[in-house]
């Protein structure tokens, strides 16, 4: 979707603060839900992708004024209630009211490291074949799907080189709808700077994206 | 901004009371509904604030200043490389490095999202994954990395990396100059994060103090 997450190209934001000796939590809410969320896609079963559109898909405003957590929350809070996994009258009760759905698997403390060790690998085997290879050129789709893609605005209609062949992948596109993982190559695409942002751009700059298969055409 | 308790307290009954009270309930619910283990949250929440982050990189990086033929097989393949370091796992599952040179300088960000080597420099901080970063890392790097306090030669190749799949992209920042004969350990630290975002370059052995 052409949502408020795809921002690369947009102006106004301001400069970039760092944070010195910044922590990787800012409150302790933040810790839990970050916990949350990442414990929650055992028992409810969603994928990645899913979870990246769940919390993509609203409107810009509310999108570009939530904290990053929020954000996680929100998309944990729609992944959970459309599965009827917990229902709004419990979280403002603050207990369960109703029976628990039935759940196949729940991440337990002793499974946590090896959980996180095995991860979520999305290269899968194929007996297809590449339609490009490292040198080719080729152009980054006009394309504009209301669900998940992983195809930014800025280089859409762009033609760019492959520059690697990184193995047959899930398909963000089909996953995140639920209709499977769908493997397609992906590619890595370079774009000269100047291409992506007129003459003014820097001379200097190259910028790549990783891009599937469905995503590009012969140039 | 303060990492002690009493700065995260003022925070929680301030602006954030309505998110905080929302997990806390959040969580009783779903943990009395079975479904979360909340000695499970204790273990992620400390894998990532106490065990996984940039130091795990540097000593990556460190490795491949130190051994050739270890530089050799994390250029040609992250993630086997990184590895045998003892880093893997989520969101470091395919992870391609990619080599600054005194001709090209790598930057990465994900415009989409926060896609970030999670084994090897831990959660990212706030600032990559906010907008101001991950617009204009891939219009405008060079007015980026000022922000950072970076200016590079005007003839220096800036190669930016949006990751926007499953890669994930570590930058091996450049070996600085006087450290000939250094161990690992001395090297490693040397090496900021930011320099294997490429937001920033590596300490020189003058900047330690």
């Amino acid at each position: 979707m052409n949502g408020g997450q795809d921002l690369g190209g947009m102006d106004g934001f301001g400069p970039v603060v760092p944070e010195p000796n910044e922590p990787p939590f800012h409150a302790a809410w933040e810790r839990r839900a970050f916990a949350l969320t990442l414990a929650m896609a055992m028992p409810g079963g969603w994928n990645l992708d899913m979870s990246r559109f769940a919390r993509e898909n609203r409107p810009p405003h509310d999108y570009l004024s939530m904290s990053y957590y929020q954000i996680w929350l929100a998309g944990l809070d729609v992944l959970m209630k459309e599965r009827g996994l917990v229902a709004e009258d419990e979280i403002a009760a603050g207990h369960s009211l109703h029976p628990p759905k039935p759940v196949k698997r729940i991440l337990s403390a002793a499974d946590v490291a090896q959980t996180l060790h095995r991860g979520g690998p999305t290269e899968r085997e194929t007996n297809t074949q590449a339609a490009f290879k490292a040198g080719d050129t080729v152009r980054a789709k006009s394309m504009h799907p209301l669900g998940h893609t992983r195809l930014p605005r800025y280089v859409r209609g762009h033609v760019g080189t492959i520059e690697a062949v990184r193995g047959c992948h899930v398909f963000p596109d089909s996953n995140a709808a639920g209709l499977g993982e769908n493997p397609q190559w992906l590619y890595t695409v370079r774009f000269d700077g100047r291409d992506l942002w007129g003459a003014d751009g820097d001379p200097t700059l190259t910028v790549s994206v990783d891009a599937w298969e469905p995503y590009l055409e012969k140039a | 901004m303060s990492h002690d308790h009493h700065h995260d307290h003022d925070h929680e009954h301030s602006e954030l009371t309505e998110t905080q009270l929302r997990v806390r309930a959040l969580e009783t619910v779903l943990t009395e509904k079975g479904y979360v283990d909340p000695a499970a949250l204790d273990v992620l929440i400390e894998t990532y604030e106490k065990k996984v982050g940039p130091r795990n990189g540097a000593r990556v990086v460190a490795k491949a200043w130190a051994d050739p033929a270890y530089r050799a097989r994390l250029l040609k393949d992250g993630t086997p490389a990184i590895g045998e370091v003892g880093y893997a796992g989520r969101q470091g599952e395919h992870i391609v490095v990619v080599e600054n040179t005194p001709q090209r300088h790598n930057m990465v960000v994900c415009t989409l999202c926060s896609c970030y080597p999670w084994p090897v420099l831990g959660l990212p901080p706030v600032w990559y994954k906010s907008a101001p970063y991950r617009s204009r890392a891939v219009s405008d790097p060079r007015g980026v990395l000022k922000d950072f306090g970076v200016t590079l030669p005007q003839d220096t190749e800036i190669r930016v990396w949006d990751s926007t799949a499953e890669i994930r992209y570590l930058v091996l920042p450049m070996r600085p100059a006087g450290t000939e004969g250094w161990s690992e350990e001395k090297l490693a630290a040397l090496v900021t994060r930011d320099s294997m975002i490429g937001t920033g370059l590596a300490k020189r052995p003058e900047d330690l103090t």
